[in-house]
């Protein structure tokens, strides 16, 4: 029974005085801990082609996260003196957007209404082999490795995802009543994290599930409503500009969302996209 | 020498802002346009700032570390945001806010600047509304509040367990439209690696190009950091991955002196520590307290049956649990300030009734809440949180309670600023967590997102006006100045030096040692002998640090090994400032607990005869002792007393 490296008491933060407390833990992961194969898409950068790689990595604890893992995987690649897989994270509590990776053929990996670093390796067996991914569409390029970039997310809001109010000298907030369902709605549209989980799931890499999202918060609300047309006609121009496909109503979308965004956003978007054309 | 002056106008408190603003300088529209202001970081301080400034006229340049100026860690807050608005009809009012934050903070703020934060708080609801952020509403249509700790009153606006997200959302909306405008442009995934002064006045920064590498220069007639907080120092905290000191640190390096490094929050709920490969904790939001009962077994029998596995916490009766938050703090009971709730859960596990496989957990019980309104209330109000801690836990906290235990979540210390958020470099300004200035010992929860917002959109914009009037004359720079060389050369260096190490250890191996004495030795409970060892021990981990780190890859490329190692570098020295301070400062209070000075029933006990000051270090050169200046606090409208929650 040799305690695996990422074990080692001298190395963590549990405290030195609870060294049962460690030894326990490392009988009870050895005893549960997974083995894995990971086939991994490594790209030095835009220019360069990338590959599939294959790593082995064992003892994985059931209760860390799929980032940890790849901390692991990392730690033992600096320590061959090869360079880490890179890929975008940082709040780790599934709420900033920046973590990605399309995960045995899935965003955000086999579970739902999570991001890839809420996802646990409780959910993979002992010998199973993960294939781990950028996401694959032409608005997002790969930057690196499993980092890619999103940044024609940003030019979409620019073009229009907001109420156009300057700081200070608007009313008491308590000046226009909203009615509660609708502020709900609104609330459920404005979840979303701009992951871009919804473009790597469709297969046209349609963006319309995130754009509708915006366009919907502030179809919802009064404070909204004076722009609408403008709003929802300049997004989607820009949108269209980018390179993102259009929606076939497949569905995907939604079924992958992290923050599981309702269809019925674009359902609204397109009735307002109709009524800034037409009416 | 650094000279502090608070500049604090004169007159009496809830007249200071006003007179301030009808006083200060202004720039014509012309010549805003002249005028560049750099902002590092786009949280709600650094985005609300941007936008703001942006709309003004000034010419912002804005940059952020991640892809996104949408991910920055402000986006993570669950709970809630503060005002004054006295929308239930509770009673309250900016006085009462005023008060309730400056006694939440031991004490241990500036009267003056947290009468003003109190003073704009209901305009930051005002501004959002208009924004369209989705705040929670009540069937007539209104705005919705709810409690939190250390408080009487219902203050707190909230967006379902995401408003700082959709604060954050809303800055980003107003900084995304100014950024199409040109006002603002746009900088993502840079790095701020060193502040460039030029006749004593900040004129710019050096950032790293963490897609290529490259290390740019920026030229600016003022610059603003607001690039959050240090918890990370710890390792193990509430904190994004990616959040750092560093840029607070080049500030400090260059001349601004660093104020009260020692208070650091310890959030009392938060997913417990379970394994080694553990890289961050999980915050459950304070507003939980608001339902849940904090509970541990009263008898250590049952308590020890529990963590063997023998014992469920549902088989515990009533008469067998220890409320010991209702116990021993009945006025405000669960929802007893964090600093108070965080020791007291320390005290129980210290005392051998602690839960869960290590023992260092308690109960956060919904039982009697879901008994008393229903699942579905329960589920509307925190649906999201429980649904974060099943993922996590792997239970479910409907039926069986959560366990939490403290964490580090947030800085209260950061950069000294004066009145006008100014540091004592003159034109660098530090706004939100990255300053030092409005929560004293202890921060208030749902305190951070509105000191967030009214630095951002309704203090800085006013009072870098007031410093850039004079400035309109001085032409813009030019980054080939050899301040700027001289700058980008320093960094170029540290960059190489560290690459050069080619040691045997990761980043992470020596950030997680330095963690582990800073949790060990300056965290929740310290003692004179504890900072002491802290002081040598993380001299000696910086020594093998700089002798034995590996970093792989190259400089040229996204590498975040080499990332990772700047940080810990700056973290190294920071963490040993915050045990410098903390054992200088021989009292207890807020988040500062120094087990020496302590009640006989355990609380705080503040010496204000020798502390009732600000601590303010200045740099005085690479491995000299810092110089220690002090802000003297004087309450001239509050009267000072022991913090008293029974």
């Amino acid at each position: 029974m040799k305690p695996c490296r990422w074990f080692d008491p001298d190395r963590g933060h549990i405290r030195n005085d609870q060294s049962s407390i460690i030894h326990k833990q490392i009988i009870t992961m050895e005893k549960k801990g997974l083995n894995l194969t990971l086939k991994i898409w490594r790209q030095e950068n835009a220019q360069t082609k990338g590959e599939f790689k294959t790593y082995r990595i064992g003892n994985i604890s059931p209760d860390c996260s799929f980032l940890e893992m790849l901390d692991q995987l990392n730690e033992q690649l600096v320590d061959k003196i090869e360079k880490p897989v890179c890929f975008d994270h940082d709040c780790r509590e599934g709420i900033c957007g920046m973590c990605s990776l399309f995960i045995n053929g899935r965003p955000h990996g086999n579970d739902t209404g999570i991001t890839t670093c809420q996802l646990h390796m409780r959910r993979f067996k002992d010998g199973d082999t993960i294939w781990i991914e950028p996401w694959r569409s032409a608005a997002f390029p790969v930057i690196k490795d499993l980092v890619v970039d999103r940044s024609a997310f940003d030019r979409i809001i620019r073009a229009g995802g907001y109420v156009s109010v300057n700081t200070g000298g608007v009313p008491d907030g308590n000046a226009i009543p909203v009615k509660k369902k609708n502020a709900d709605l609104a609330m459920d549209a404005a979840a979303c994290i701009g992951c871009g989980a919804c473009v790597a799931a469709c297969k046209n890499a349609s963006a319309m599930l995130f754009v509708s999202a915006k366009v919907s918060q502030f179809a919802l609300l009064p404070q909204g409503k004076l722009e609408a047309k403008e709003r929802v006609s300049k997004m989607v121009a820009r949108m269209d500009e980018l390179g993102f496909g259009n929606c076939t109503n497949t569905g995907a979308c939604e079924a992958e969302c992290p923050k599981e965004i309702k269809i019925t956003n674009i359902a609204r978007m397109n009735r307002q996209y109709y009524i800034s054309q037409f009416a | 020498m650094i000279q502090l002056d608070a500049k604090i106008p004169e007159g009496p408190v809830a007249r200071k802002w006003t007179e301030y603003k009808a006083h200060q300088n202004l720039v014509n529209p012309a010549n805003k346009r002249k005028l560049d202001i750099i902002i590092v970081g786009t949280g709600l301080a650094g985005a609300a700032a941007a936008a703001s400034c942006g709309e003004m006229g000034f010419n912002v340049l804005n940059f952020c570390m991640q892809d996104s100026p949408r991910r920055a860690h402000s986006i993570a807050a669950q709970g809630g945001i503060n005002a004054a608005k006295n929308y239930q009809n509770d009673g309250d009012s900016v006085y009462r806010l005023f008060y309730d934050t400056i006694k939440g903070g031991d004490f241990r703020a500036r009267e003056a600047n947290v009468y003003r934060l109190a003073e704009v708080s209901n305009n930051i609801i005002d501004q959002c509304v208009a924004q369209g952020v989705p705040f929670a509403r009540e069937y007539g249509g209104l705005l919705d509040n709810r409690s939190f700790g250390g408080a009487q009153v219902s203050r707190t606006f909230y967006a379902r367990g995401q408003t700082g997200q959709q604060l954050l959302l809303g800055a980003y909306s107003a900084l995304s439209r100014q950024i199409e405008k040109g006002s603002v442009k746009m900088y993502t995934r840079r790095e701020m690696l060193d502040v460039v002064i030029i006749d004593g006045k900040a004129r710019g920064i050096i950032a790293r190009n963490l897609v290529t590498g490259e290390i740019e220069k920026y030229a600016a007639h003022a610059v603003v950091i607001a690039t959050g907080g240090y918890g990370n120092v710890f390792f193990l905290s509430t904190n994004a991955m990616g959040s750092n000191g560093s840029a607070a640190w080049q500030c400090y390096k260059r001349g601004a002196a660093f104020g009260n490094p020692c208070y650091v929050q310890i959030h009392p709920t938060c997913i417990p520590v379970h394994g080694d490969y553990q890289s961050k904790l999980t915050l459950m939001s304070e507003s939980l307290r608001n339902d849940g009962r904090i509970w541990v077994p009263g008898k250590k029998e049952d308590a020890e049956a529990i963590r063997a596995g023998k014992l469920k916490p549902t088989q515990i009766g009533e008469e067998d649990r220890d409320y010991y938050l209702e116990r021993r703090y009945p006025a405000f009971g669960n929802l007893s300030p964090r600093d108070i709730s965080s020791r007291a859960a320390k005290e129980r596990c210290d005392a051998g009734y602690g839960v869960g496989e290590t023992g260092l957990a308690v109960y956060l019980d919904f039982a009697s809440a879901i008994q008393r309104l229903g699942k579905s209330v329960i589920e509307a109000r925190y649906g999201n949180l429980f649904q974060m801690y099943e993922k996590i836990v792997n239970e479910n906290p409907y039926e069986t309670p959560m366990m939490i235990y403290p964490a580090i979540h947030y800085s209260m210390g950061g950069i000294w600023v004066d009145y006008e958020l100014q540091t004592t470099i003159p034109g660098l300004f530090a706004a939100g967590e990255a300053n030092f200035s409005d929560h004293g010992a202890n921060r208030l929860g749902a305190s951070a997102l509105m000191q967030g917002l009214a630095d951002g959109y309704f203090v800085l914009p006013y009072t870098i006006q007031n410093y850039l009037a004079p400035e309109i004359k001085t032409p813009r720079f030019s980054t080939d100045l050899p301040e700027f060389n001289e700058a980008a050369k320093g960094v170029e260096e540290k960059i190489n030096r560290l690459m050069n190490i080619k040691g045997k250890h990761s980043v992470d191996h020596f950030q997680k040692k330095l963690g582990r004495i800073m949790w060990e030795k300056v965290g929740m409970g310290r003692t004179g002998k504890s900072l002491t060892e802290a002081i040598e021990e993380i001299k000696a981990v910086r020594r093998e640090f700089w002798q034995d780190v590996r970093i792989t890859g190259s400089t040229g490329e996204l590498n975040p090994e080499l990332e990772k190692a700047l940080r810990t570098a700056d973290h190294l020295e920071l963490g040993e400032l915050m045990a410098m301070d903390a054992l200088l400062r021989e009292e207890s209070c807020g988040g500062h607990f120094r087990e020496e000075h302590q009640t006989p029933d355990g609380e705080a006990l503040r010496h204000d005869d020798r502390f009732m000051y600000v601590s303010c270090w200045e740099y005085a050169g690479h491995d000299k002792e810092p110089v220690l200046h002090r802000e003297p606090l004087n309450y001239e409208v509050i009267k000072v007393a022991t913090r008293n929650y029974k």
